[in-house]
């Protein structure tokens, strides 16, 4: 295993479905964590805001936030369970959501 | 049941409307987020971790047949096929999406549903007693006061900006199964000595992150003067209450900063303001109310029913299940019948499109075509036949509803939690679930005995947790999960908050914690003594040995 790149994916629900995406390097919104660009510096971060906010007001996605991030063997894992909820689906109904779509993140919400 | 008239129907109708133009309006781009945000979410449209949750108002937990079909309709149509009951007798849908949301509210609609004042700081859903007009204890249906109180509080501009969300619940029995003490206004009906009946006005209680026990403003107040004394609390609330900082804006902040002698006499000032207000108005539109909920036409029947008495005998889960269940109704003949929507190892409150019709159906054959959901997450079916119970039990049985758990330790009290809302800090469903299966002996949960295990996945305590006899709080403690244990709370008309026992545990540990809680219990207690009156009588420190001595 490689060292773990650490920095934030941009995260947000799209306007008209809700559906959990996430920013990419070519400034699309993705329904899969892979697709995300890993910002690894702070200007990189700062840019996928302002991107963000422009996307806001054109009406795509709303709820818009960075979170902590690392890749790991060209996956990316979300730091806090949370967020690794949120590419899965719920822990307790795993035929809902991304888990259940092929759209799914690479790690578990939870060790158990 | 109440029906709509004419205003009701227009308003909502106008509603739907009005909300669907502005949805457009933001799809289009018309609308910023800011300005769309705090639309939305007065039509009870929330933005939660996968997608966006509706929430739909069931006022004072009834519903009849054809509203829940229609909820039934919904789930399938528009969401994943199920829906969640919630600790507020509402439903939440939890995939909806924003293009859809006009025609669920027009579905709605047309069976007098909405999903207004479900969030935002407005008065909320009234609660109450989910076997209202059918307890054998009951006095008085409080449903019509209910309503009375719907009316009054929908769409109030002078109580549409409060300092911050506002919970009324009432009861018409002296044993409270609607939290009353743990809500912003509680009422509770009773006779004085004279033997007239009045309602106990208690004010400033609440959960949350600073839970409080209601305090008594009146002790016996004429039914004609609720709306006016309710609307004087809450000018005061509104003067007063603080806008300066979201954590401390509830009421019970207000009524326990000032005390209680000073918020009454505040209360009563305002009250007395307007010394000849009449009343008449408040009476004429109680009494309208009051006929749509005239009891159904019950039969006249012998309180003894051979069949009914033969086939608990015959059938052992049967029979378990009419003694932990039914309840005694007011007339002889009929029961309640409680349906436990809290199978082993299932998602407390949640039922498929597919269970809602089933129950939807019962209710028109056997229940006078009414329904009621619990804040306790189950559903009720008031009125049944002692004749016809063991009918709607095989039904129930052949779609997994027929858990004979209610009020027992499977009976689990859980918030979405982190599997579903945003403000969650740790899951709560997951720890439900496994101490169901812990659980799953049903002579286990008998031997045991009546017990509330109440669990939120935040200190908001959707979950209730404060009022559990064991209250498990879910928190993040440095990006894990760990739960905190309290002991001791009750929702009930002896109402107290959980004390926390000691440290908290992780996850898969919580089950086991909760079992020699109950160990603990069943070695101490005197013979049919609760759970709770064990506690209340030898405190928290056996408890506390026993989970933490060996450590």
């Amino acid at each position: 295993m490689s060292t773990p790149e650490k920095g934030q994916v941009m995260t947000a629900n799209r306007l008209r479905d809700g559906e959990v995406v996430f920013l990419t390097r070519a400034g699309i919104w993705s329904e899969k964590i892979d697709d995300a660009v890993l910002a690894l510096e702070p200007q990189a971060a700062a840019a996928l805001e302002e991107r963000a906010q422009q996307d806001v007001k054109a009406t795509a996605v709303t709820g818009t936030y960075l979170f902590d991030a690392e890749r790991i063997d060209g996956k990316i894992r979300a730091l806090h369970f949370r967020e690794r909820i949120r590419t899965l689906g719920p822990t307790v109904r795993t035929d809902l959501g991304k888990q259940s779509q092929g759209t799914a993140g690479a790690f578990a919400a939870v060790e158990e | 049941m109440y029906r709509y008239d004419e205003f009701d129907r227009q308003f909502v109708l106008e509603r739907t409307a009005q909300f669907r133009d502005q949805a457009e309006r933001r799809l289009s781009g018309e609308l910023t987020e800011e300005e769309f945000r705090p639309l939305r979410l007065m039509n009870g449209l929330y933005l939660q971790l996968h997608a966006y949750m509706l929430r739909v108002a069931i006022p004072y937990g009834t519903l009849s047949s054809k509203q829940m079909h229609q909820l039934a309709y919904i789930a399938d149509k528009w969401d994943r096929g199920y829906g969640h009951f919630t600790t507020r007798q509402n439903i939440q849908y939890n995939w909806i999406k924003l293009e859809d949301t006009a025609d669920i509210l027009q579905a709605l609609a047309d069976v007098e549903m909405h999903a207004i004042q479900t969030s935002g700081n407005c008065i909320r859903n009234v609660t109450t007693d989910h076997w209202a007009g059918a307890a054998a204890d009951e006095i008085a249906d409080p449903r019509p006061v209910g309503e009375l109180l719907r009316q009054w509080s929908s769409l109030h501009p002078e109580f549409s900006f409060l300092p911050r969300k506002f919970k009324i619940a009432i009861t018409g029995a002296p044993n409270d199964r609607a939290a009353v003490k743990v809500h912003d206004i509680g009422l509770r009906l009773h006779r004085n000595a004279k033997g007239q009946a009045g309602w106990e006005v208690m004010v400033g209680g609440g959960q949350g992150r600073t839970p409080m026990i209601a305090v008594t403003v009146r002790e016996h107040l004429p039914e004609n003067e609720l709306v006016p004394y309710l609307e004087a609390i809450m000018r005061v609330y509104n003067l007063y209450g603080r806008r300066d900082n979201k954590y401390k804006a509830r009421i019970k902040i207000l009524v326990h900063e000032i005390g209680a002698e000073k918020f009454r006499s505040e209360v009563e000032a305002e009250y007395a303001r307007h010394p000849h207000q009449t009343t008449e108005v408040e009476e004429r539109e109680l009494a309208r109310i009051a006929k749509y909920f005239a009891p159904p036409r019950f039969e006249k029947l012998s309180r003894f029913v051979p069949q009914f008495e033969e086939a608990k005998l015959k059938d052992k889960d049967f029979g378990r299940w009419v003694k932990n269940n039914t309840a005694a109704h007011h007339v002889d003949g009929y029961t309640i019948v409680n349906i436990s929507l809290k199978a082993t190892g299932e998602i407390p409150g949640d039922a498929t499109g597919e269970q809602m019709r089933v129950m939807a159906d019962l209710a028109e054959h056997y229940s006078f075509d009414e329904l009621r959901v619990s804040h306790a997450q189950n559903i009720v079916l008031p009125h049944v036949k002692l004749s016809d119970v063991h009918a709607v039990w095989l039904k129930l049985k052949a779609h997994n509803l027929a858990e004979a758990n209610y009020g027992l330790v499977g009976d689990i009290i859980a918030c979405p939690g982190m599997d579903y809302c945003s403000l969650a800090t740790a899951r709560s469903i997951p720890i439900s679930q496994a101490i169901s299966r812990k659980f799953a002996d049903a002579r286990k949960q008998e031997e045991i005995g009546a017990i509330k295990i109440n669990i939120s996945g935040c200190i908001n305590a959707c979950g209730h947790h404060h009022v559990g006899h064991i209250g498990i709080l879910g928190l993040d403690k440095k990006g894990e999960e760990f739960f905190q244990i309290t002991l001791g709370g009750s929702s009930s008309e002896n109402a107290s908050i959980g004390t926390i026992l000691g440290p908290g545990f992780a996850g898969h540990e919580v089950p086991d914690a909760i079992e020699k809680i109950v160990d603990t219990y069943i070695k101490l207690r005197s013979p049919g003594e609760e759970f709770l009156s064990t506690y209340r009588r030898i405190g928290p420190q056996p408890f506390k040995e026993a989970l933490y001595a060996a450590a």
